[in-house]
């Protein structure tokens, strides 16, 4: 048995650190170490509620908006605000920008470029891969960020800039949009729609949409397979049997996403286990702190009487994340996790067959590129332009609330408790919290590290391949895994 | 010109917001005005081995390095020893790599508040002991100390923000990869001088609100923000208001106050972010340059003058009053 420590891995939005044990040429087992500790729970500590609406969307650079929203909905619940209908449809327009944006990043910036490493020279594909995903200089990475560049000027307009904006307010959003500009916006979403089509799918949004099963996909891909980016990536996964790779625990969570006026969510949530969804019990989540360098006074939290305290020597602790449990077991969240719940036959399909795998997360996250975009059509055709778009409120002096919500990357939950129109309390369970999370008291190992073990190591390798593209294949953000 | 970009305690907000910067070909961009990017935490291949190799060649000489970029506050806790942000796969808290390489870098470039001062990660009972690489908060220190240069004879270059502006950044690099930057550009904060000379206040959309005195009251209002939703625009060294951000946006023309993200210490203004700090009914931060009797005398009269137009669209989300359309030609 032989011991790899592999970092700094890059491509994951903040530093991480893998520790493997390898023995012929596989994983046995690994653990996954956040290495980085900032405090945002100590920080909020004292703050006068409303600053939460400042700081927490700083906690992450690429899930920004995701943290406001999650912020702004506790606080709405804390004083009982109910946003108007144009309020919840320009949240959940600027939280699907970045939402979309975010899986653009992943695919083009974040994933793909594995595929040009010299271990892969030999392949038919490896040339054509280059030409398309090579850092700084591939057509398609650059045509990617120029894509990105136009699409977030959306934001702009909607919500003053990205990331870290605070026009995302408990009682809607603080940006009124007018006609003219609800045109200009529509006319910028097509703009996006365009090089999805041309680039990314090489389809109309509506047929990749319609995909049902994986014979559907495959067949789709076989009638023109260079055309569009997602085809290739398909032969790429085929070839190197991506559906076989990075196994998840079978168990799935979306909090559900984009909450619509009328009720309910535009992809709806719940826990999918074993071919069935049922509702999710909020209050069966508790993080256990046993290997963070983390107190675990008073064993596993509900994160509604969460306690985050550093304790940097703690004998046994390898990581300064918390271990999320869902009624004591490991879950995984993410674009997956929102396909199932909602529905979708070809992410149904391929789960069954195959169950959750390097393959099914990132078409899981194209597939969400393709279905959400004609939503937001809807989203802006639905604002009604001279209504209100944020309702006036006030917060009480104490409560507790939470605020619950889809990031690109999964579930997150924000848990606030008010004393004396101070924060007493605020604790935050991010994507990669559960995603990441280390062993638990039960010595079980959390997501990634149980999707690591088995992972091919081939000689020589320092900092595996396959690992690589395990671990990205949850587009993990390290810097809102521990905040 | 070699760059290494190295993140710390901070969100990685100020590279996805570089992703942001205003060219249809960034890497182009890069390229054509002679920036190489060496390793990038989110754009290169390069990971665990190949990166500490590529430190190695740098700290060994081999490789020159000639702005170092660091985004995110340096950790030097707890108790002084770096192990809140260890280097993955380096057995090394980051504060270590950041003062050696900084050594032998030509230039050293703060991207971000947190880098420049502390910023969002310094905020509270700083809990990580959070500073900048030459200040902590407002006093020159921090972890590479008040007397430090780098090799090419400047100071930090503080390219401050929460997050930085995209521009800031291409047009800071740009000039030093031109070797057409030196000290006179930059403020008494090491901020780089094309940005720092301006005010948010400068261009804000809200500006005839803002002499009439016609504040916004509740969120979504479209009047001035600086008598009651916390607005420090008229305070804030920054041009967001004539150099937009994502398009056509902006703190204020998004509906909410400037808080004035590239000041040091901005994370602790001493009183709730959204609520401007009052003493006998006047704001406490007064605009820049401008004594308080003139500024409360000109404040009354303003009030007092406010056209009615004004005075509606203020606490309204939309205009309401629209202006006169006169039917003689504007003279
Ligand atoms: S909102 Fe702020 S920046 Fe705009 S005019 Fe008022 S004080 Fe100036
Ligand atoms: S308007 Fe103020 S808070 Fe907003 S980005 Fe500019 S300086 Fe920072």
């Amino acid at each position: 048995m032989s011991r790899l420590i592999v970092g700094p891995f890059n491509r994951v939005e903040g530093d991480l650190e893998v520790t493997l044990d390898v023995a012929e040429g596989r994983v046995v087992s690994a653990h996954v170490n956040a290495p980085m500790y900032r405090g945002f729970e100590q920080i909020l500590r004292g703050r006068d509620p409303h600053d939460a609406l400042v700081y927490v969307p700083r906690i992450c650079g690429i899930c920004s908006v995701s943290q406001s929203v999650a912020a702004a909905r506790a606080l709405a619940a804390l004083g009982g605000i109910t946003m108007p209908p144009n309020g919840q449809h320009v949240t959940n327009l600027v939280l699907a920008t970045e939402n979309l944006a975010d899986h653009l990043t992943h695919f083009y910036l974040f994933f793909m470029p594995d595929f040009v490493r010299p271990v892969y020279a030999g392949r038919p594909w490896h040339a054509e891969a280059a030409r398309r995903f090579a850092p700084h200089t591939g057509e398609r990475v650059r045509a990617a960020i120029a894509a990105r560049q136009r699409w977030f000027t959306l934001l702009g307009t909607l919500a003053g800039k990205w990331p870290h904006t605070q026009s995302l307010d408990p009682g809607g959003s603080t940006r009124a949009i007018d006609a003219s500009e609800r045109s200009r916006l529509l006319a910028r979403v097509r703009e996006f729609r365009r090089f999805l089509e041309a680039v990314t799918f090489g389809a109309a949004l509506e047929e990749v949409a319609a995909l049902d099963s994986e014979a559907a996909l495959d067949a789709w891909v076989d009638a023109d397979p260079q055309r569009g980016d997602l085809r290739f990536f398909l032969q790429i996964a085929r070839d190197t049997a991506l559906a076989a790779l990075g196994p998840g625990p079978g168990r799935f969570l979306s909090y559900g996403a984009y909450p619509q006026p009328a009720g309910g969510h535009a992809l709806g949530g719940g826990v999918w286990q074993a071919g069935k969804l049922s509702p999710l019990d909020v209050e069966a989540i508790r993080e256990d702190a046993t290997h963070a360098w983390l107190s675990d006074e008073g064993g596993a939290r509900h994160p509604a009487s969460g306690l985050t305290e550093p304790v940097a020597d703690k004998p046994g602790a390898y990581t300064w994340n918390k271990a999320p449990r869902l009624a004591g077991e490991v879950v995984e969240t993410g674009a997956i996790a929102r396909q199932l719940a909602s529905g979708h036959p070809l992410v149904l399909d391929l789960v069954r067959r195959h169950g959750a795998s390097v393959h099914g997360r990132v078409v899981s996250r194209l597939l969400e590129l393709a279905r959400v975009l004609p939503m937001m059509e809807d989203w802006l055709r639905a604002l009604r332009p001279g209504e209100a778009f944020c309702t006036p409120g006030s917060l009480p002096d104490e409560g507790v609330a939470a605020g619950l919500g889809e990031a690109a990357r999964g579930s997150l939950g924000h848990w606030l408790s008010v004393r004396e129109r101070r924060i007493a309390n605020y604790q935050i369970v991010a994507p990669t919290t559960w995603n990441f999370s280390p062993r638990d008291a039960a010595g079980r190992p959390g997501a990634l590290e149980a999707a690591l073990e088995g992972a091919p190591v081939q000689p020589g390798e320092t900092t595996p391949v396959a690992v690589q593209h395990i671990v990205r294949s949850f587009d993990p953000c390290m810097v809102c895994t521990v905040h | 010109m070699n760059v290494l970009w190295l993140q710390s305690g901070g969100c990685g907000g100020c590279s996805m917001s570089l992703l942001c910067a205003d060219t249809t070909d960034f890497h182009g961009e890069l390229r054509d005005a002679g920036i190489e990017l060496l390793w990038h935490p989110s754009l290169s291949l390069e990971s665990g081995a190949e990166v500490t190799a590529l430190f190695d060649r740098i700290l060994d000489g081999e490789l020159p390095l000639d702005a170092l970029c660091i985004e995110g506050a340096l950790l030097r806790g707890p108790h002084g020893s770096g192990r809140f942000h260890i280097m993955a796969g380096t057995g090394q808290p980051m504060i270590h790599w950041v003062s050696r390489l900084a050594a032998c870098a030509r230039h050293v470039v703060a991207i971000g508040s947190c880098a420049a001062w502390g910023g969002v990660t310094a905020g509270g009972s700083n809990p990580t002991e959070a500073c900048g690489l030459q200040y902590d908060d407002e006093v020159r220190g921090g972890l590479l100390g008040a007397e430090f240069r780098a090799a090419g004879g400047l100071p930090v270059i503080n390219v401050a923000g929460c997050p930085t502006h995209p521009g800031w950044v291409i047009d800071t690099l740009t000039a030093l990869a031109a070797g057409s930057f030196n000290e006179a550009d930059l403020d008494t904060l090491g901020r780089p001088r094309f940005f720092a000379d301006q005010l948010v206040h400068h261009g804000c959309s809200r500006n005839e609100y803002y002499e009439f005195k016609a504040s916004a009251e509740k969120p979504s209002d479209l009047g001035c923000m600086m008598e009651h939703l916390g607005c420090k625009g008229t305070q804030a060294h920054a041009d967001c208001n004539t150099r937009p951000w994502n398009g056509e946006g902006s703190c204020t023309r998004g509906g909410y106050a400037c808080i004035s993200c590239t000041e040091p210490g901005f994370q602790e203004p001493g009183h709730p972010f959204h609520a401007t700090p009052k003493l006998a009914g006047i704001p406490i931060g007064l605009p820049t340059d401008m004594p308080k009797a003139w500024f409360v005398a000109l404040a009354s009269l303003s009030k007092s003058a406010t056209p009615k137009r004004v005075k509606v669209n203020a606490v309204s989300d939309h205009v309401v009053v629209p202006p006169v359309a006169k039917r003689t030609r504007l003279k």
